[in-house]
């Protein structure tokens, strides 16, 4: 397999504040990749470095085999094309209304007549499981999971073939985060897509996540499947999947 | 970066029998769909064949935007009755294809635009329905504020002595400097003004009335207000509509605090109280201001300015000044922690109404001010 992302001896400092001591971690073609750890381990920091919003002080982060730190304004641009983002808050565009969030990079870069934008827009606001009627509602008229799915049809205006999650589910009821995590799987499917996503949620982490990265200690701590994830001994693994509720959902796992 | 170097390409040939065909090649991504469109727009128009087929095996890759831009024209042949065949899709295609078609099946129904002619009429009718909301919705503001009064008044030792003191420095001392600089700048205004008229006359020494009463009663009082309005109203709207926003107020309610009391009427003390006193403070600047030019420019002494000062001014036009100061410090407040209230859960809300409560206060300012000449002229004050 082929890794998409490759993260090797990623260092950032924000002031005299240590948060990653050389991060090393590969996300592969096709698999939905779970970046976990506790609050302040430097995860959303860490994706947030591989989509080019932030730098690290030193090591290498290639996706889809360019270098980020010594990237052209041309390769930026089109690295950029290449991927779909969605906020923890969604970061809709309060202004615009669904639709036109969901269609303002198409507008922007692809050049399409109207007739057919409104079309793809349209197809990707269903195919997130939204009302027709929500293309015309503006942010603050969303509920919070209609606001997540709107989002997740931003992301994927241009057919991206990379999806970063920002703690998908945070914010939604157990019935909405479930249904939330089936459509990412199908849409994975359906798109070809290969995931990364930042996440606290056990459900998550069990149902859709492929492989797995726990962040502690300013490292990376454990790669790999859950399974192999689970078997090792580290404290804060120990305490992530094997405290009160790790335990109730290893059971119901089984 | 290579799906640019094969931009999706369709040709349109004719085969031995007639029969149309349509032959794609290239890449069909959303980036690179631009050249195929004209010439698909072109040729659709002027189509006369019963049947085409479509051979999309030269289609190297497709995304969901190709497939929807496929489905478009398939619909479109549909339409005009021509029977389509489409050969030489792979599996994956016409997976995907199942896909779009599903999501972009039956399309909606766009709501009947509305006549041209009759979107004013709209526009004016929904404005008008937004203002009588807005009014009652202030005079329920207005309302609920008096009884947190009342029943503050009962028990004065409730009340928010400490934020009154905070906002007064606030929206008053911090003011002082920019207060300084507008009314020193409008006494040299009209002292210049009136020079060149007085002059003609030979009445240099009357400037003096005009800068006195001009000032003390009207120009000090309006322009105080009016950048009391731009500086503490519109910071007024946009500390309470953060504090919505972040359901602050839903939190105060919550724990028995009320808003009227904690938020409202603090500001609007703080300012009734600093108003007046700047407004005095911009009398003095504003005469200073004028005395300067009168100085410089119509050489009329400082002595002789203020000895002339004396002599004409009542102190009842600057009574009338200062007095307008709480009418408007109220009016501002009240705009201002109002409008603060009635923004939504969208940030772009803030923005929205911090600019309706400043544009809103101004012009009660100034109606205001208009009234008081009316009743006052009226009353022959």
């Amino acid at each position: 397999m082929n890794s998409v992302i490759q993260v090797s001896n990623v260092v950032t400092r924000f002031g005299s504040n240590l948060v990653h001591d050389g991060i090393n971690l590969s996300v592969r073609q096709g698999e939905i990749y779970g970046l976990l750890g506790g609050s302040g381990s430097g995860k959303s920091t860490l994706l947030r470095e591989m989509i080019m919003l932030q730098r690290p002080q030193s090591g290498e982060i290639s996706v889809l085999g360019y270098d980020l730190l010594s990237l052209g304004r041309n390769e930026a641009a089109w690295l950029r094309g290449q991927w779909g983002v969605l906020f923890q808050a969604g970061a809709l565009y309060s202004s615009l209304t669904v639709a036109e969030n969901v269609g303002i990079k198409l507008k922007e870069y692809a050049g399409l007549p109207g007739n057919i934008l409104q079309e793809i827009v349209r197809m990707k606001i269903r195919m997130v499981g939204l009302p027709d009627y929500a293309a015309n509602l503006y942010p603050a008229e969303l509920s919070g999971g209609m606001i997540k799915r709107a989002s997740l049809a931003r992301a994927l205006a241009m057919d991206p073939g990379l999806l970063f999650l920002d703690e998908p589910t945070s914010g939604l009821d157990p019935i909405g985060a479930e249904a939330f995590d089936k459509l990412i799987l199908e849409l994975r499917e359906m798109l070809n897509l290969t995931v990364v996503m930042v996440t606290h949620d056990l459900d998550s982490i069990w149902t859709i996540v492929d492989r797995l990265a726990v962040l502690g200690d300013k490292k990376v701590i454990a790669e790999g499947s859950l399974k192999e994830v689970m078997s090792q001994s580290h404290p804060i693994i120990q305490q992530f999947f094997h405290g009160e509720r790790g335990r109730i959902r290893v059971q119901h796992g089984e | 970066m290579e799906a640019l170097d094969h931009p999706a390409e369709i040709t349109f040939l004719q085969d031995e029998e007639g029969e149309l065909l349509l032959v794609s090649s290239g890449v069909w991504h959303v980036a690179t769909l631009k050249q195929v469109i004209p010439l698909l727009e072109r040729q659709t128009r002027k189509l006369s064949v019963r049947s085409l087929r479509w051979d999309v095996s030269g289609i190297s890759s497709i995304d969901s935007a190709g497939m929807v831009l496929i489905e478009y024209y398939l619909n479109l042949f549909g339409k005009q009755g021509i029977a389509v065949e489409v050969v030489g899709a792979s599996p994956e295609q016409q997976k995907l294809y199942q896909m779009v078609a599903s999501y972009i099946s039956a399309a909606p129904k766009v709501p009947e635009k509305q006549s041209r002619f009759l979107q004013p009429i709209r526009h004016l009718g929904e404005s008008v329905m937004v203002f009588v909301r807005d009014f009652n919705a202030f005079l329920s503001f207005v309302g609920e504020d008096f009884v947190v009064l009342t029943l503050l008044l009962l028990q004065p030792w409730k009340m928010r002595y400490r934020a009154i003191v905070k906002h007064i420095h606030d929206a008053g001392v911090r003011a002082l400097p920019i207060i300084t600089l507008t009314s020193f700048l409008i006494g040299v205004v009209i002292a210049y003004q009136g020079a060149v008229q007085l002059q003609k006359f030979g009445a240099n020494i009357f400037v003096v009335d005009m800068i006195g009463i001009s000032v003390t009663r009207e120009l000090a009082p309006l322009i105080t207000a009016i950048v009391v309005a731009g500086r503490t109203g519109s910071s007024y709207t946009a500390q309470i509509g953060v504090m919505k926003i972040t359901q602050e107020i839903d939190a105060m309610r919550i724990m028995g605090f009320e808003p009227h009391r904690f938020l409202v009427l603090p500001r609007v003390f703080a300012v009734m109280i600093a108003l007046p006193l700047m407004i005095f403070f911009a009398d003095i600047i504003g005469i200073a201001g004028g005395m300067l030019v009168a100085n410089l420019h119509l050489n009329i002494s400082m002595a002789e300015f203020i000895h002339r000062l004396q002599g004409m001014l009542d102190v009842k036009h600057v009574w009338i000044g200062v007095a307008k100061g709480p009418f408007f410090a109220w009016l501002i407040a009240m705009t201002g922690c109002f409008r603060g209230f009635q923004v939504s859960r969208d940030t772009e809300s803030i923005g929205r109404y911090t600019t309706v409560s400043v544009v809103n206060a101004i012009f009660l300012v100034i109606a205001c001010d208009a009234l008081f000449s009316v009743v006052l002229t009226e009353l022959g004050i």
